[in-house]
């Protein structure tokens, strides 16, 4: 039995498929008939949330995109950006939050497979990746069930790729109970003069069809879902993907052997409404119409109709524009990695998009409009309230400041995630120099001794809470400020913006008061955003999750000889603070672990001074002057100080005065670094500073095997650590 | 010294093992497609990392039936090295070129990470430039590198000295028994590893501990052609 495609369209069917009403309107005024059930699912595909962006389009024209360095901005598969010598990273973050919710290992695996394709398809071998994970309350039923998960789909699919995973974020809210977040990012490496795009040119070359065979798997979960229109979908596939690696790797290596020569024109993996969406892409972006054959798709499963064909997002495939005078040369290689390789269209000049199935044209519209008219909404909004001040003389002090910081360091959030990144390779390639554990990753670029790149992802989701504008800024600056410790000059970054439903104008005010906030950091910064996603309607049952702008950045280190660490100070270093003593409590780790509190505002962000404290940084660790280096984030100077002394497996003595020491200890106040350097050159690092604007202070030394601050704290490093350390494999191990 | 490295759809720590060998001996070693069935000459064969055929039956298990591995079981049974690293140790006992089997970690979860490494039999041409009972860190990345062998056969290995690398400090990560991290067969020319000595060779791995086997290699095969 197949789906035919002369099913009546009835308002529960256009209902079915997330159409409403007035988009339905438009179909018909666009095309002039009634859709065949086959374009109706094509409209469906084109015009939803992910695929067009017509809730956030609007807003998302305002952020910052372009930038000497960049080559490519949003509207590629990935951005690209210009690293010197000829060299571009190309980088992108995208969310996989409800599959890997339903079903964790393969909704992550896949989610990891999606982003190193759009890496991958641009010309890129990946280099790096990381992933952002947002968990619901440890002591939630599924917590541990989807961590699990999650955490092995990450590593199944990065590992037996090939990429080092070399950052990335845990965090766990109860306010993610029913809606985790798994943000996956990845970076590859090209030359400048070898990126392909998905702008087909030239009328009558042929359309390939490259990778894996389609399947049922991924048909439109949400379209589907109706049971009246087809019985016979009663043998439900499962709505996620199931990810093959394997595959992967050899696409990837197939597709560079065939991008190293002169046949490929233009290039689109197949990603959310497969191959709908990536003829459609190819096609408008050059002008050109697309006509496509579904007889000659590889099919791995019977009788699939044209509907299923056209939506089905079956993994680890792409679609190409080839120049015929090389499609010998072309199917051999991909002969040789085992994969399919057929020619399943042409493109036209008549700018439409036809499907033809089993004789019938079963598709044929206007190809454009398909993208570009995709309605477009100006979402009501409502701009977030602002929260009083809340003094830290008003924060209760918890007096007994080793005890804080013992449960501080084996607390959900600012545990070691040591149990997670030791299921994922962090070494493979081979050019890891800081993996997972430290404030970013740093890989060395292939064919440069001593050339590195940086990554960081962030973003303080209670911040945003409180004040997405100020949350939305001190993601990027957080980012900025993890890039610098290591040395590097941020370049530029992708945002993966995850809120509820943007139907509510609390939300949508949410939204577009972050997207202000990431706009003004990444202007001062210099960091524009260069490729990124959305991922809207994270609710379950009316409550949505806490407003999550991921921010993933990338920095460029042209000497790696003078890079640092968080652990990599020496004994007898002296220990700088640069910024001043903090005095902000609110919305900190302390309230939220000691007190159980969440309210008054965030720390706020002063991009200037951002920029100031960063540049001074990082030429201090250029210099040669540092030799380790750590931002000052979550859980202040006191979990910094704690952090440094874990990794170096060092004490320090740190003596500093200051009239409210649980703020000065656990405040969060921004734009603040801690460096280390020897200490017969401190004086002259003083000096040489003077007159630079930049706050510092020399507020101890390395050594021992202590931590002490003033009268106020003094634990082993040892006993830290194992604080530190217990938190997640016990949370794993409990019945 | 020529070497060439085997490489299986699903290969990928093929590239470090290219950089190391290239970095060591300074000579670029032959690639070889899996469906060959004849070697170049050479004087050393690796089988690298990786998820070769992605692993989806037994790791290793698909790989050891190409067709190149006839041509790698009669090179070295004359005698050529072969050395398998991870993906390859375990294509080398699926292929009985070794003996035992690598199974899941007892944690069932992929594991990568720093683990300390005795040199439990300096003697053998893989690591004569290590000393006896030496203890260097060394990287593992996998998933299934839980060595298993039965009683008479560990008997064996273990009364002709073949263990050759062992888990050391309580770090074994797999639950190997014996803490076995490395292997040799009968003849000691075919060497088999979990850990990863090539992601261990200059100062940006943080070290360079995993030269020497390398070293161990070329220096007897140098000794052998003079």
């Amino acid at each position: 039995m197949t789906i035919s495609n002369t099913i009546e369209i009835t308002e529960d069917l256009i209902d079915a498929h997330g159409l409403k009403p007035d988009e339905y309107e438009r179909i018909l005024e666009l095309i002039g008939r009634e859709p065949t059930f086959t374009e109706l699912g094509i409209f469906s595909a084109m015009w939803n949330e992910h695929c067009s962006y017509k809730s956030s389009k609007k807003w998302l024209k305002t952020l910052p995109t372009e930038g000497q360095r960049v080559i490519h901005g949003p509207g590629e598969n990935a951005g690209v950006v210009d690293i010197d010598d000829g060299d571009v990273v190309v980088f992108k973050m995208e969310s996989h939050n409800h599959p890997s919710y339903i079903e964790p290992y393969q909704g992550a695996a896949t989610g990891v497979g999606g982003i190193l394709r759009d890496v991958f398809t641009m010309g890129a071998r990946p280099i790096a990746a990381m992933n952002a994970l947002r968990f619901g309350a440890a002591a939630h039923d599924k917590t541990r069930h989807l961590v699990s998960g999650v955490v092995s789909g990450v590593g199944g699919y990065g590992n037996s790729f090939g990429v080092p995973t070399v950052g990335g974020e845990v965090e766990f809210h109860e306010r993610y109970n029913d809606n985790i977040l798994v943000n996956a990012f990845a970076a590859g490496l090209a030359k400048a003069d070898g990126i392909f795009t998905s702008q087909a040119e030239g009328v009558g070359l042929p359309v390939v069809y490259l990778g894996a065979k389609t399947g049922r798997d991924g048909v439109g979960g949400a379209t589907m879902a109706s049971a009246e229109f087809d019985d016979d979908i009663d043998e439900k596939r499962p709505t996620v993907q199931v990810g093959d690696p394997f595959t992967e790797k050899c696409l990837l290596e197939a597709c560079l052997e065939l991008m190293a020569g002169d046949a490929v024109i233009a290039i689109q993996d197949m990603g959310a409404a497969g191959l709908t969406c990536s003829a459609v892409e190819m096609g408008a972006k050059g002008d050109l119409g697309i006509e496509l054959d579904l007889d000659c798709v590889p099919v791995r499963e019977e009788r699939m109709t044209a509907y299923e064909m056209m939506l089905s997002e079956s993994q680890e495939r792409m679609l190409m524009v080839l120049d015929p005078a090389h499609r010998a040369e072309a199917e051999a290689i991909f002969e040789k990695w085992g994969l399919d390789f057929a020619i399943v269209g042409k493109t036209t000049d008549d700018l439409r998009f036809r499907v033809l199935h089993q004789g019938e044209e079963v598709a044929n519209l206007p190809i454009k409009e398909l993208g570009d008219e995709a309605p477009e909404y100006d979402r009501p909004f409502l701009e977030p309230g602002q929260y009083s001040e809340l003094p830290a003389e008003q924060v209760e002090d918890v007096e007994h400041y080793n005890a804080a910081i013992l449960s501080l360091l084996g607390s959900a959030n600012l545990s070691s995630r040591r149990w997670v990144y030791e299921q994922y390779d962090t070494l493979i390639q081979g050019n890891s120099l800081q993996t997972p554990g430290g404030d970013a990753g740093v890989v060395r670029v292939d064919g440069h001794d001593r050339k590195g790149l940086a990554f960081s992802s962030d973003v303080n989701p209670r911040y945003c809470e409180a004040d997405p504008e100020m949350g939305g800024r001190q993601a990027v600056a957080e980012c900025y400020r993890n890039l610098t410790s290591v040395g590097a000059e941020p370049l530029a970054a992708t945002d993966n913006l995850n809120f509820g439903n943007p139907e509510k104008p609390e939300i949508m005010g949410q939204f577009v008061a972050a997207i202000r906030g990431i706009g003004e950091a990444c202007s001062t910064l210099n960091m524009p955003i260069v490729s990124g996603n959305v991922s809207l309607y994270n609710e379950t049952q009316g409550q949505a999750i806490l407003p999550t702008p991921t921010i993933g950045g990338i920095g460029l280190i042209p000497d790696t000889a003078n890079t640092v660490g968080i652990g990599s100070a020496n004994d007898g270093d002296a220990v700088f603070l640069i910024g001043t003593e903090a005095e902000h409590l609110a919305r900190s780790s302390y309230m939220h672990v000691l007190l159980e509190r969440e309210d008054g505002p965030p720390p706020p962000v002063d991009l200037m001074m951002e920029k100031a404290r960063g540049d001074f940084v990082r030429a201090a660790i250029r210099s040669g002057y540092a030799t380790a280096c750590h931002d000052i984030s979550d859980g202040g100077l006191a979990i910094a100080l704690a952090e440094m002394c874990m990794s170096s497996g060092k004490g320090m003595a740190i003596e500093f005065e200051c009239s409210q020491p649980h703020a000065a200890l656990f405040g969060e106040d921004q734009a603040r670094y801690l460096m280390t350097m020897p200490a017969d050159w401190a004086d002259m690092f003083a000096a040489n500073s003077e007159g630079s604007g930049v706050s510092f202070q020399k507020i101890g030394s390395v050594g021992g095997d202590r931590l002490t601050v003033g009268n106020w704290i003094d634990l082993s490093v040892q006993e830290m650590t194992t604080a530190h350390e217990l938190w997640f494999p016990e949370l794993m191990a409990a019945k | 010294m020529t070497t060439a490295i085997i490489q299986f759809p699903g290969s990928n720590r093929d590239r470090d093992m290219i950089a190391a060998v290239t970095s060591i001996s300074g000579q670029a070693p032959s690639l070889v497609w899996h469906t060959e069935t004849a070697l170049p000459s050479c004087d050393l064969i690796i089988l690298p990392g990786g998820f070769s055929y992605g692993d989806y039956l037994r790791a290793g298990a698909i790989a050891a039936r190409s067709p190149i591995m006839d041509a790698v079981r009669n090179t070295a049974a004359r005698g050529t090295p072969v050395l398998g690293v991870c993906n390859g140790f375990q294509i080398l006992t699926e292929s009985g070129l070794l003996p035992g089997s690598l199974m899941r970690n007892a944690t069932l979860n992929f594991v990568c990470k720093s683990v300390k490494l005795s040199v439990a039999n300096a003697s053998t041409l893989f690591s004569s430039h290590y000393n006896q009972d030496q203890v260097i860190p060394c990287p593992v990345a996998h998933h299934d590198g839980n060595y298993f062998a039965d009683g008479e056969t560990l008997a064996r290995l273990e009364g002709d000295c073949r263990v050759v690398f062992r888990y050391a400090d309580g770090t074994n990560p797999n639950g190997s028994i014996n803490d076995i991290a490395g292997v040799l067969n009968e003849s000691g020319n075919v060497l088999g590893m979990m850990p990863h000595p090539e992601n261990l060779i200059e100062d940006a791995h943080g070290g360079d501990e995993g030269r020497a086997l390398f070293t161990s290699i070329y220096a007897s095969l140098a000794d052998k052609a003079a």
